[in-house]
């Protein structure tokens, strides 16, 4: 059935060459899942999209690495000890960007092969759910590393140019790259379900907002009334219930992070801390088992 | 040698019967998957994708099991959704690089074979601008070039003359065909009406309500339905009369006349019957088959 009949080719079209036949390698489901990574985290920031699309993403970036580099200029300038602040409370004080990216770029990476129904045409190759799952959340979490790390990295050239002690900074440089880690997967998981129970990016963009603000904004606000009535344990715990509170005990705890709280309250002893790391696990986990779920259903439909 | 077996294969979802018991063998070559929207089309295309499981029976793919080897036919087969599927954002040469590599092509192969296939599909210096200022045809064409990148041994085209006006209509069949005949790519192409696939397939299945209709060569089913409409301003029934007398089957059908087509020679008894009469011949059209027919004619030709 691979023979060609001999038919002469129709008039109005030009035929230099005839059809060729693929003999090369079929390279399998690895390959495949490593192209769609790719393919998703340059579109993250626009690449090999239109011009438009690269605005947003690249502001962005541009925004993160801002304040670190006036940081950095003033730091070398002033003749200073140490940076103004510590890597891993930058993340925390930049939040609102980073939630912005994710807001943008979640629903674009999943709300639309939702919407242009590329979905079904990627499981119609070899690949299957869980490399589309696995493919998507790296990329995404990538991203966020690249938005959240670059600044760090930025802060840290610049400390190690102003010959800043360098044991202690590469310790704070690490210790923040491993939190701006944990960040990028619990934020990429979170933004991701979100994005992927809507095919229309506008919904995808401002349930991801809505829920980034709203929950900090109620968990803030409580941590408040708390600290009013001088109650530091339950503002140890609140932290637990946003995203980047969640962050933010965790480090505090784990990483000896300064904590961003109300009158530095941070998880109160090993119980919370570790309650902390759990949930943040459990969260990260939790959100690629929804994922799997929703596009199990998706091969089907 | 079969591209796709069938045998009883049944698929129920809680409200409805998509597939009754259907067995089928299909060759080499371009076979035409007619049925009405509901017939079970899209269901049996997800079933041979092994995308969706059966509930009962059992179908092979390129001699693979569709329910244990999915992902090895998926690696061999090409897929044209019917639904537009194109992000409009991106340029067609991106797009389809990239469907190329999801199918398992390294990065120099899937470049070479996109900027060939897009040749082929007839799409030229518009592949570097986004898709979204695409007209119907060149999308269609670009999601048959993404069903034949990775240079499938068959594809499975999903309405893929749907939106399209009539030139674009033909155009896409000729490529059609060509896939066949230049590619030497086997095709199911699914389609609602039977008259645009008599061109195209050599061979034509007709499923309805799930189970099979019929399935036979394209020269049968020509020869079975062919018929012509003519309309005259009077005379009607001298007319009938006139080509019964020639050996034709015609008989009225209200204002209408159908004649059976046996050959070129009909078109001239006919033109010939109505200079005779002397009267006003309005229109003489070859008649578009559509599933109602096959309906009609069903219980004469036995379903296999």
């Amino acid at each position: 059935m691979t023979q060609l009949e001999g038919r002469p080719p129709a008039a109005d079209v030009i035929h230099d060459i005839g059809y060729r036949h693929y003999d090369g390698p079929r390279l399998g489901r690895g390959y495949a899942r490593k192209s769609l990574y790719v393919q998703s985290l340059r579109s993250a920031y626009g690449l090999g999209r239109s011009a438009k699309s690269k605005v947003l993403p690249m502001i962005l970036l541009a925004v993160m690495c801002g304040p670190a580099a006036i940081m950095v200029a003033v730091a070398i300038g002033t003749k200073a000890t140490k940076l103004p602040i510590e890597y891993t409370q930058y993340v925390i004080i930049m939040q609102a960007v980073i939630g912005l990216y994710l807001a943008a770029q979640a629903p674009q990476s999943v709300s639309l092969d939702l919407r242009f129904k590329t979905t079904p045409l990627y499981f119609s190759r070899p690949i299957e759910a869980v490399d589309y799952v696995a493919s998507k959340f790296a990329a995404l979490t990538t991203a966020l590393f690249i938005l959240t790390g670059t600044p760090l990295l930025v802060m840290y050239i610049g400390a190690l140019l102003a010959k800043f002690d360098v044991s202690d900074q590469s310790a704070g440089f690490a210790k923040a790259m491993l939190a701006a880690l944990l960040l990028s997967m619990l934020f990429s998981g979170i933004g991701l379900v979100i994005a992927a129970l809507t095919p229309r990016r506008g919904f995808g963009v401002a349930a991801v907002i809505a829920v980034f603000t709203l929950s900090y904004g109620a968990v803030t606000s409580v941590q408040g009334v708390a600290s009013i009535n001088g109650n530091a344990d339950v503002i140890g715990w609140l932290g637990l219930f946003s995203p980047i509170t969640l962050i933010d005990g965790a480090q505090t705890w784990w990483l000896g992070a300064t904590s961003s709280f109300p009158e530095g309250a941070g998880p109160k002893d090993a119980v919370v801390g570790t309650v902390y790391l759990l949930v943040l696990l459990a969260v990260i986990a939790g959100s690629f088992g929804l994922l799997m779920r929703r596009y199990r259903k998706a091969v089907l439909s | 040698m079969t591209v796709i077996a069938t045998e009883s294969l049944t698929k129920r979802y809680p409200r409805v019967t998509a597939l009754d018991r259907l067995t089928v063998d299909i060759a080499p070559g371009v076979t035409g998957l007619v049925g009405a929207n509901g017939a079970g089309k899209s269901t049996l295309i997800k079933i041979l994708l092994g995308l969706a499981p059966a509930t009962e029976g059992r179908a092979a793919v390129l001699g693979m099991d569709v329910a244990t080897e999915g992902a090895a036919i998926r690696a061999h087969v090409g897929y044209m959704p019917e639904h537009d599927c194109l992000p409009p954002d991106v340029s067609a040469t991106e797009f389809v690089v990239h469907m190329a590599r999801i199918s398992g092509l390294p990065p120099s192969a899937a470049r070479e074979r996109t900027a060939d296939t897009l040749r082929h599909v007839g799409l030229y210096e518009e592949r570097y601008r986004p898709m979204g200022g695409y007209s119907t045809g060149m999308k269609q064409r670009v999601k048959l070039a993404q069903a034949l990148v990775h240079d499938p041994r068959l594809v499975l085209l999903d309405e893929p003359t749907n939106g399209l006006d009539p030139v674009g209509r033909d155009d896409m069949l000729e490529l059609i065909r060509r896939v066949h005949t230049e590619f030497g790519i086997s095709v199911l192409v699914t389609s609602h009406l039977l008259g645009e696939l008599e061109r195209t397939s050599d061979h034509i299945v007709v499923i309805d309500g799930g189970s099979l209709l019929r399935s036979s060569s394209t020269s049968d089913f020509t020869q079975a339905t062919a018929s012509l409409t003519v309309e005259v301003t009077e005379h009607e029934d001298e007319l009938v009369e006139k080509l019964t007398a020639a050996g034709l089957n015609a008989h009225a059908d209200g204002r209408l006349i159908m004649v059976d087509i046996d050959g070129d020679e009909t078109y001239d008894a006919v033109r010939d019957a109505v200079a005779e009469l002397g009267t006003g011949l309005v229109r003489m059209e070859q008649h578009r088959h559509r599933i109602a027919e096959i309906f009609r004619g069903g219980d004469e030709h036995d379903a296999a």
